[in-house]
């Protein structure tokens, strides 16, 4: 338990030195804001429209099959700690898990998923 | 030798004796490990500054230039002048912003990047957060940084930052699963998550057993932390600063310290599971001396990276990971696991490769496999490889004459 206390130590640090950090840079810079200065930078031309608009789709379809091979890390994990006292069963469970998930790569690059367009 | 190697811990512990003389036991214990924590972190955060001089050196020396030069001896005091710079630098905090994320997100990038070096070992007995779970919550606390960064590029509202941003997403996600891919293969070999007693088993360091891993880890850790040729999120020649575009003067200071804090985490990473830790080799010099000394060999391997390859498109960068980094570790997992069921190391907890013989047995059949799976890994990506080449041919020939020539004549 102590060594989770330490985490929270470390969190804790974390976030007040870069805290601390911005409050003395406040103290010690100068603040003379004017609309120019303010405005947004986008090498010298005046911006156009909205910033927050759609998106290219395929961030989306990179983040989705990110997810999958993520939640996959929380079975494997476990299952490569407890490799050594499964024997066997724990092989061969391995390779069909990493077959089904091989599949479904092929699959999402069949599919150009994986092509950027 | 015995008392060098224990420095820090007596240290350590002589200053803990000294406080309870006044202090109750709750009281000391919570003091240590704040003071630990800050002692740490700020150990980090000065590397940064040491790093930024030595890569601007290296870089600079493989360029043909000097590098920074004027600031006390050979430029040594550049970062600290660099620092007091960004310090009285204005904080513009732009009209169009998000004020509130925009001011949350430098601190948020920096709290993960100082949080990684809570549960590695730098030395014999030298860890903060000695826990079982070790090497999962280095995968979990290492991607959070990639949330302050989209944070960052969204709420300043501008076009640059938000491709950015959302560059740096698409990178970090991607590059993660390769990562975490690797690790499994030293999870299979060490039975375990916790990093003491990764290095302790490794009395051959992992990467000669597991070299192919090293190799994939390497790539993409480098482009995990965003290193050069990596950099697309803040790729300079094409959108400004990429997600920090919006930020100045401290702010600004915070993400480049996160970025490379985050890399000397990951170096710390890659020395603790695969080049053996603390473990010394060869020459006996103290623990932490040897921990330091690998961190920095990593290091310069991305720096000379750095200096060396030239930066990728986005896709192409995406299709490397997907198209080669994650079959390929995905396939390393399976022979590792098939090696790890009919060669163990570690059985139930317990080293069960003895003596040297066992050891030099063991190295040749894992380092044979993994050679065969690279020969494997060239077979079927030999089409690919010899078009990118093609490629690289026809792009050099253009500029230089004689190239052209040379093209021309086959």
């Amino acid at each position: 338990m102590q060594a989770y206390a330490v985490i929270g130590a470390f969190l804790i640090i974390g976030v007040a030195l870069p805290i601390a950090t911005i409050v003395l840079a406040t103290l010690v810079s100068p603040r003379r804001p004017n609309a120019i200065k303010d405005d947004t930078y986008e090498c010298g031309l005046e911006t156009v429209g909205e910033t927050w608009v759609q998106f290219k789709v395929q961030y989306y379809i990179y983040a989705l099959i990110f997810v999958v091979f993520d939640i996959e890390v929380v079975f494997l994990y476990p299952w490569a700690v407890a490799y050594n006292q499964l024997g066997l069963f724990a092989l061969v469970e391995g390779l069909i898990f990493a077959g089904i998930l091989i599949a479904g790569l092929l699959y999402a690059w069949r599919k150009d998923a994986l092509s950027w367009f | 030798m015995e008392l060098i190697d224990r420095l820090f811990i007596n240290i350590g512990s002589a200053f803990n004796a000294f406080l309870l003389q006044y202090l109750s036991e709750t009281v000391v214990a919570i003091i240590g490990m704040l003071l630990s924590a800050f002692i740490i972190s700020n150990v980090a955060a000065f590397t940064f500054l040491f790093m930024t001089y030595l890569e601007r050196k290296f870089v600079g020396r493989i360029q043909d230039r000097l590098g920074p030069n004027r600031v006390g001896p050979y430029g040594i005091l550049q970062p600290i002048a660099d620092g007091v710079k960004m310090f009285t630098k204005e904080l513009i905090t732009p009209e169009a912003a998000h004020k509130v994320v925009y001011n949350l997100a430098p601190a948020l990038a920096v709290a993960p990047a100082l949080m990684v070096f809570a549960v590695i070992p730098f030395g014999r007995d030298m860890v903060a957060a000695d826990i079982d779970v070790g090497l999962l919550y280095l995968v979990a606390i290492t991607s959070v940084t990639e949330i302050a960064i989209v944070m960052g590029g969204w709420a300043s509202s501008n076009k640059y930052s938000l491709l950015g941003a959302m560059r740096a997403a698409a990178q970090m996600l991607s590059y993660e699963i390769p990562i975490v891919l690797t690790l499994l293969n030293l999870i299979l070999m060490a039975g375990t998550l916790r990093l003491t007693t990764m290095v302790d088993v490794q009395v051959v360091p992992f990467v000669l057993l597991q070299p192919v891993a090293f190799a994939i880890f390497l790539v993409a850790a480098a482009a995990e932390v965003a290193r050069p040729p990596f950099d697309i999120p803040e790729a300079e020649s094409e959108i400004i600063a990429g997600y920090h575009t919006e930020y100045g003067g401290m702010r600004f200071g915070l993400f480049q310290m996160a970025e490379f804090v985050s890399a000397f985490g990951m170096a710390c990473i890659m020395t603790t599971v695969f080049l053996g830790g603390w473990r010394p080799w060869l020459i006996p010099l103290p623990s932490w001396l040897w921990f330091a000394i690998k961190v920095f060999l990593v290091t310069f391997l991305w720096f000379w990276f750095r200096g060396t390859f030239p930066r990728l498109r986005i896709d192409q960068l995406q299709a490397y990971c997907w198209k080669f980094l994650v079959p390929a570790s995905l396939l390393n997992v399976v022979v590792t696991g098939v090696l790890v069921s009919f060669f163990p190391i570690v059985r139930n907890g317990e080293v069960v490769v003895q003596g040297a013989g066992g050891w030099t047995t063991v190295t040749a059949i894992y380092l044979g496999a993994n050679l065969l799976l690279a020969l494997v890994l060239a077979i079927l990506y030999r089409r690919p490889t010899a078009r990118v080449a093609a490629q690289l041919r026809v792009d050099q020939a253009v500029p230089s004459a004689t190239a052209a020539q040379e093209v021309h004549v086959t």
